[in-house]
């Protein structure tokens, strides 16, 4: 049963690597629907202001231009010259660019010592026991109410925000790495075993391969997280460069032009969504097996 | 007949209470060598309060500013609680809705895992511009939006990741939909909502003091940052530690909850906090 | 009347063009003990699983006590298990033997009453608080078999039980069964891949070709009842052993040697 279960796996995979118009007419269509998603949740919008505005419903809040502007004037907005000078979206174009800096550094080193954090734990329970509910609990600290004192610590710079980047990163890649190391099954382990293998080996050969798609799964939370790390971090360090800095700044602005913070959190929800998506990819190009099967 | 499994050993109470203390004592060990260090260090290397108070004088402005730090932790609580309980309702309803409407959920799927990476944090100046600043709203919509994308999206993986073999043995009952909802999809997806909804409790005190940075009134985002502008860093970090403990309550809260829902879960140890 | 009259079913996968059944004619009387065989895609369990209305055939028609499959399927006409247990987690053995009953309305204290026959069925008195998982493979099963027989189906499918088992769990268990059978005079349709079980059990074993699945011969089997652990030493047994491997050889079996490869397992 068995053999005939994995002869059959190895019929089903397509060995060409050349794309099946089948595949082609589902990508098609898996992208059709998202633009039609898009557009009726636009027209949704656009509905909703309509019967708010002409029936003058308060509930949850009063709807107008600014309140909840057009979709359409919020798209404007970025072509629109800021104060300074430039136009709004190369504006925001750069406070992404150096937004994104330092989410990346914050999630490299989130990701590395949450990684090397999961090795050293996986290798004693000791350890295991004594740090773990710390790395727990050091999660259920508001990392804002934190981040203050970062600034204090480590001056007022796009390091600090990195830091700060880095404490929201870590987490999920500490938890989700030990069980991945964990995840290989006895049997593999005494293999290795009879081959005499060193711990090192072990890890490499075994553990690590074995982890990838539980340290992909956590990559992609901590993608979001950085980011949202490093424009919390940026609030409280009064760094103005960043996206961070734009929304404490059109925030102030909100009741004269409101569409610019919009576009502010549509370039900010652009941020996030591409750290993801370059996750997602990464994890294409590694784990060649099937992905996450449990989250 | 022989019995291969014998009725798991319950042991004595005793027994029990006794080998979780051990388990604990690392953990112990690290907190009091954690806090010796700290005190210690101060004093050697003679730091500058401003970098980092005594964690004797953090405890002694706690304990002489518990009312104010109460008050305002209170608010927040309250503002992390409104925000949790609404974005996770939201999210488990809808979830619901989407599991039910295949289709549809399929179609909104890529939509909700491109929200789910949207830093939702920079809509908070927004809640404030819709609702009224003074009020808890815009801080408890915060906290709502960000609870409640994880919660939807854990939810609709729980409800629509059954066995098919047991939707199959439903089905040969005669059992319906409905009946396959209520069997099957609600029970094997409560493990994956409580791990959901232990996220949010973080996500939700999250949400409710990063909101008071766009404006708010007498809650603990505002404690903090204003001890930090007057340097009065004792005071902050009394502030930090008020939200810790309402944060880790938040948690252990929703984890006893969980521990009573899921005693049949095996897997409920290995699944961790993540 | 004829339990399950099956005649002219076809069943084919549009996905991969596969002909998983074709044609196939069967008749299984009240009280008959039939053991579906063949090798590894040959569609025993798409059989049992059209025979169930858990799939839709493409062509022919499925009876069950004279009614068609889905209205007996409605009407709780028959018990199924698994290949593997697929018990609930979230319940307690005793609450998954219940389950059917639940469904079928059966109040609290008669569905008490009934578990706790069924657990005394299975011998397995004292473990109906217990989680499935803290029970063995064996044991698991039993609650299976359990919770299948709990509402006193004439008419119990069984889908490769025993498969995941070791061999000594299973020949227990194959007694065990044959015990249940004739107490509850019930009729079962029994899917395996094993030749001895299937000639131990069964007083007819349907032997299957694969692609297309057909039906390739039956084999009566004329043992003594009530078989016991001496049954398979009879010579007899043997012989009928003998005669079904011969059918499956001519069906090609070897070729793929799953069957041949589980019999000396």
């Amino acid at each position: 049963m068995a053999q005939a279960g994995h002869a059959a796996a190895f019929r089903g995979r397509t060995p060409t690597r050349a794309l099946q118009p089948a595949q082609v007419r589902a990508a098609a269509v898996r992208a059709g629907t998202v633009v039609g998603v898009l557009l009726a949740l636009w027209g949704l919008w656009e509905l909703y202001r309509y019967v708010w505005i002409r029936e003058a419903w308060t509930w949850p809040f009063p709807v107008n231009d600014t309140t909840l502007p057009h979709i359409h004037s919020i798209f404007q907005a970025l072509g629109q010259p800021t104060s300074q000078g430039p136009l709004l979206i190369t504006f925001l174009l750069h406070a992404a660019w150096f937004t994104a800096k330092e989410a990346l550094v914050g999630f490299g080193l989130g990701a590395v010592v949450g990684f090397a954090l999961a090795v050293a734990l996986v290798h004693s329970r000791l350890a295991q026991r004594a740090l773990l509910p710390y790395i727990v609990a050091s999660q259920t600290i508001p990392i804002l109410a934190v981040a203050p004192m970062v600034v204090v610590w480590l001056k007022s710079g796009w390091q600090s925000v990195a830091v700060i980047a880095a404490y929201l990163t870590f987490f999920p890649v500490t938890i989700n790495t030990l069980r991945g190391l964990q995840s290989a099954d006895t049997a593999a382990h005494e293999l290795l075993r009879s081959y005499a293998a060193s711990r090192w080996k072990v890890l490499w050969k075994l553990r690590v391969p074995a982890s990838m798609p539980y340290l992909f799964s956590a990559l992609k939370v901590s993608a979001t997280a950085s980011v949202v790390g490093a424009i919390i971090g940026e609030l409280p360090s009064s760094i103005q460069g960043g996206l961070g800095g734009a929304i404490l700044n059109f925030n102030q602005y909100y009741s004269i032009t409101p569409a610019d913070l919009w576009a502010t959190n549509l370039i900010a929800a652009a941020l996030g969504i591409t750290f993801f998506v370059a996750v997602v990819l990464a994890e294409k190009l590694v784990v060649r097996r099937a992905p996450e099967q449990r989250a | 007949m022989t019995v291969v499994a014998e009725p798991t050993p319950s042991g004595t109470v005793l027994a029990t209470v006794r080998t979780r203390l051990v388990d604990w004592i690392p953990a112990i060990v690290v907190f009091c060598a954690g806090i010796a260090v700290w005190q210690l260090s101060i004093e050697i290397f003679n730091i500058q309060k401003f970098l980092l108070p005594k964690p004797g004088a953090i405890i002694s402005a706690f304990w002489t500013q518990r009312g104010a730090l109460w008050r305002a932790g209170w608010l927040t609580l309250k503002e992390a609680l409104g925000g949790f309980a609404l974005g996770s309702a939201a999210g488990i309803l809808v979830a619901t809705v989407l599991a039910r409407f295949r289709r549809l959920g399929e179609a909104l799927m890529p939509i909700a895992i491109a929200a789910n990476a949207v830093p939702i944090i920079a809509f908070s100046p927004i809640f404030n511009a819709w609702f009224d600043p003074l009020s808890s709203k815009p801080r408890m919509a915060t906290a709502g939006v960000l609870c409640f994308f994880p919660v939807m999206v854990n939810t609709l993986r729980g409800l629509t990741s059954v066995r098919p073999a047991q939707v199959e043995l439903m089905r040969s009952y005669a059992g319906g939909e409905l009946q396959i909802f209520r069997r099957v999809r609600i029970p094997t997806a409560l493990p994956f909502v409580f791990s959901a909804l232990k996220v949010a409790t973080v996500l939700a005190m999250i949400g409710a003091i990063v909101a008071d940075y766009f404006g708010s009134f007498g809650s603990l985002g505002i404690t903090i940052k204003n001890s930090v502008a007057l340097f009065d860093f004792e005071t902050a970090w009394a502030a930090i530690l008020m939200a810790s403990i309402l944060g880790v309550l938040m948690y252990v809260a929703v984890s006893l909850v969980e521990r009573i829902v899921l005693q049949w879960d095996p897997t409920r140890q290995e699944r961790g906090t993540a | 009347m004829t339990v399950v009259a099956i005649s002219g079913v076809t069943k084919t996968f549009p996905k991969g063009h596969v002909t998983a059944l074709q044609e196939i004619d069967l008749q299984i009387e009240p009280g008959e003990f039939v053991s579906l065989i063949g090798p590894s895609g040959c569609g025993k369990s798409t059989l049992l699983r059209v025979i169930g209305d858990l799939t839709a055939p493409s062509a022919g028609t499925v009876e069950v006590n004279g009614k068609s499959a889905h209205h007996a399927r409605l009407d709780h006409d028959y018990g199924m298990v698994f290949q593997d247990s697929v018990l609930f987690d979230w319940r307690t053995v005793a609450k998954n033997i219940g389950l059917p009953l639940e469904m079928l309305g059966f109040d609290r204290s008669r569905r008490k009453q009934r578990v706790d026959e069924m657990l005394q069925l299975v011998e397995l008195q004292g473990f109906g608080d217990h989680h499935p998982w803290q029970l063995s493979g064996g044991m698991q099963m039993r609650v299976a078999i359990a919770r299948a027989l709990a509402f006193e189906p004439a008419l119990l499918l069984m889908d490769e039980p025993f498969g995941a088992l070791d061999e000594m769990t299973r020949e227990r268990l194959n007694i065990e069964l044959l015990d249940i059978w004739r107490r509850m005079s019930s009729t079962i349709v029994f899917v395996t891949h094993s030749i001895s079980e299937a000639v131990f059990l069964s007083t007819k074993v349907v032997v299957m070709s694969p692609r297309p699945g057909r039906v390739a011969g039956t084999v009566d089997i004329d043992l003594p009842q009530p078989r016991s652990g001496d049954t398979r030493e009879d010579p007899r047994f043997f012989q009928k052993v003998t005669e079904v491997r011969e059918l499956l050889r001519g069906v090609g079996a070897d070729e793929h040697g799953s069957v041949l490869a589980e019999e000396r397992a």
